[in-house]
């Protein structure tokens, strides 16, 4: 069986959840194998309930109160004792900043293979592969997971689309399945999350971004970039490098730590498109890369680029578009 | 405070990928190494818990003969002695190799505070740290952005000394608090990188580097959990326009294509 874990706070389910069940229905394609869906934490029910219009064998609630607020000795005890109740043979996770937490250690523990931030699954000459990006998205790899099942494998968030999921007219069977938690033996103890700062920069709404990384060098050229933005009538924007470093502040950062953005026109200056960044700017319309790397993966997901130096081009642009 | 961080050595950020022949790995001899970049952020943060604190700062890493460099760099920049696990084959290691082999050679430091980047430029597993916690028996705590200990040792501290700032998606945050010893994998950002003295250079010469031979059979030794089968430059999910020319014309081309084609300027 291919088990999915759902991920969930308070009631409200990530979307990336519907993401894996996607890949999950493609592995059951290849594999044969029923998917089932477990969501795990307190009053889980309307998640659950909410899962099991998904074309699914069943949905199964996990329900104790060790597992609110989320903890990884928790989650990593709870997860244990249900993976093998259901002896699943694969085990399925978004690539999250919660699973990041505590996948490796479930994985630890049973002592089975995990794979991570994966893109795709593939049969590769009768065997099945996960593809994930290595080297900051400068290659990729088909990787066989070794070892006895189960194994378990983490989605890239946007990998799989949220539509692709298939779901059925008649809903999944939901059940409950009842897991020991020592709540003693739990080590964490969370506080509430919280919001650093108001954002008072919503770059999600922005029509057009001009994106700036690494490739800018230094501080004082963060002026350039802003000229061209004025030029363009775009917001300025920077890969976590520049906000790490304080040249920008770090509200103006687009990728997984940030925003995620989506205008019509993305203008992505000396930025080489580690998969952290990627994230969050694939869904805009237009992408323009600059970059003097002529293998830099942000021309993966380019529609135009130049490949020369940005302290020559950028000028000329803002002097091409007063023309 | 007994602090440890574990540092990998990784490809140069402008180093172009080759592969091997039967194209499971990249060829290495072409390739130029540095520090892994979370790792750097992970030992700054070392250095400057043991300023407040007290201690001292000890440096591990498995890897080939060739990760003595990023080891001796950290050693200059404070860090006052090393442990190096030394095999070829940790070079394409996964992360339950490397962090079982780091836990075997870590072991017996019993250290207060490990600290670890996230994840690696490289593989990019994101599991080390958290599987050494696993091994080690610690509890931890991932893509840290602040970290705080509370009292002095002994019987002033309370139950849970160490309360760390995590990261959340979406520009959100929360504090977990929890025993010592523990194991952090630290988010890049969280400090400002101090880089190498002169002073520091000549003075990490003399510093201790322990090498350490891996687990072997029969006994000790970890199978791999994963296996590359194929290693490729990635398909172009765009087919994207390059615009050659001097800087001038391909600038023009450009302002012209993203008025009349792509329409998103005016």
């Amino acid at each position: 069986m291919i088990l999915v874990i759902a991920e969930q706070r308070k009631g409200t389910l990530n979307r990336a959840t519907w993401e894996t069940v996607a890949a999950a229905q493609q592995l059951s394609g290849l594999t044969n194998m029923p998917v089932c869906v477990l969501v795990a934490g307190v009053n889980v029910g309307p998640v659950a309930k909410e899962l099991a219009a998904a074309q699914v064998q069943d949905v199964v609630t996990v329900e104790h109160p060790a597992l609110e607020p989320y903890t990884p000795d928790g989650f990593t005890a709870a997860l244990q004792d249900a993976v093998t109740q259901l002896s699943a043979s694969h085990v399925l996770l978004p690539h999250t900043y919660q699973t990041r937490d505590f996948a490796p250690k479930l994985a630890a523990r049973m002592d089975r293979a995990l794979l991570t931030d994966v893109t795709a699954i593939k049969n590769a000459s009768g065997q099945i592969a996960f593809v994930r990006p290595m080297f900051q998205g400068k290659l990729t790899a088909d990787v066989v997971p070794q070892g006895p099942a189960p194994h378990f494998v983490t989605f890239q968030i946007g990998a799989y689309r949220v539509d692709q999921a298939a779901k059925d007219a008649a809903p999944a069977n939901v059940r409950p399945l009842s897991v020991t938690i020592d709540a003693a033996a739990i080590r964490e103890k969370p506080e509430p999350p919280f919001q650093q700062a108001k954002q008072a920069v919503d770059l999600s709404q922005a029509e057009r971004i001009v994106s700036v990384g690494r490739g800018i060098k230094e501080q004082a050229n963060i002026t350039l970039a802003q000229q061209l933005a004025e030029a363009l009538g775009a917001e300025i924007a920077a890969s976590r490098p520049i906000c790490d470093a304080g040249w920008l502040p770090m509200e103006r950062q687009v990728g997984s730590s940030g925003q995620t953005v989506a205008p019509k026109l993305y203008l992505a200056l000396g930025i080489s498109g580690a998969i952290q960044h990627l994230v969050g700017m694939k869904g805009s319309n237009t992408v323009v890369a600059i970059n003097k790397d002529a293998d830099a993966p942000i021309f993966e997901i380019a529609d135009y680029g130049i490949v020369g130096d940005l302290f020559e081009i950028v000028p000329a642009i803002i002097a091409a578009v007063k023309a | 405070m007994k602090i440890a961080v574990c540092i990998k050595q990784v490809p140069t950020r402008e180093w172009q990928p080759r592969l091997n022949d039967a194209k499971t790995w990249i060829r290495e001899q072409d390739a130029g190494f540095e520090m892994n970049e979370p790792d750097a952020y992970a030992l700054e943060e070392a250095l400057r818990l043991k300023e407040k604190h007290g201690g001292e700062v000890v440096v591990c890493s498995a890897g080939p003969a060739r990760v003595a460099q990023v080891i001796r760099e950290a050693l200059a920049r404070g860090a006052d002695r090393a442990i190096h696990v030394e095999d070829d084959g940790l070079a394409s290691a996964d992360a339950f190799v490397t962090s079982q082999t780091l836990a075997a050679a870590m072991n017996d430091e019993t250290f207060d505070l490990i600290l670890t980047g996230l994840q690696s430029d490289d593989q990019g597993f994101a599991q080390v740290g958290v599987i050494l916690a696993e091994r080690l028996g610690l509890p931890h705590a991932t893509i840290i952005m602040e970290v705080q200990i509370v009292g002095d040792g002994g019987s002033e501290r309370p139950p849970s000394p160490l309360r760390v700032k995590r990261e959340l998606e979406g520009g959100w945050f929360q504090w977990v608090a929890m025993p010592l010893p523990a194991v952090l994998t630290i988010q890049s950002g969280i400090n400002q990188l101090r880089y190498a003295t002169l002073k520091g250079i000549m003075a990490a010469k003399k510093k201790e580097i322990r090498k350490v031979a891996p687990p072997s059979l029969p006994s000790g030794a970890v199978p791999p959990k994963q296996q590359i089968v194929n290693l490729y430059v990635p398909e172009k999910a765009k087919k994207t326009q390059i615009i050659g020319g001097s800087a001038a014309e391909a600038a023009k081309e450009l302002v012209r294509r993203l008025r009349d084609e792509a329409r998103v300027l005016s």
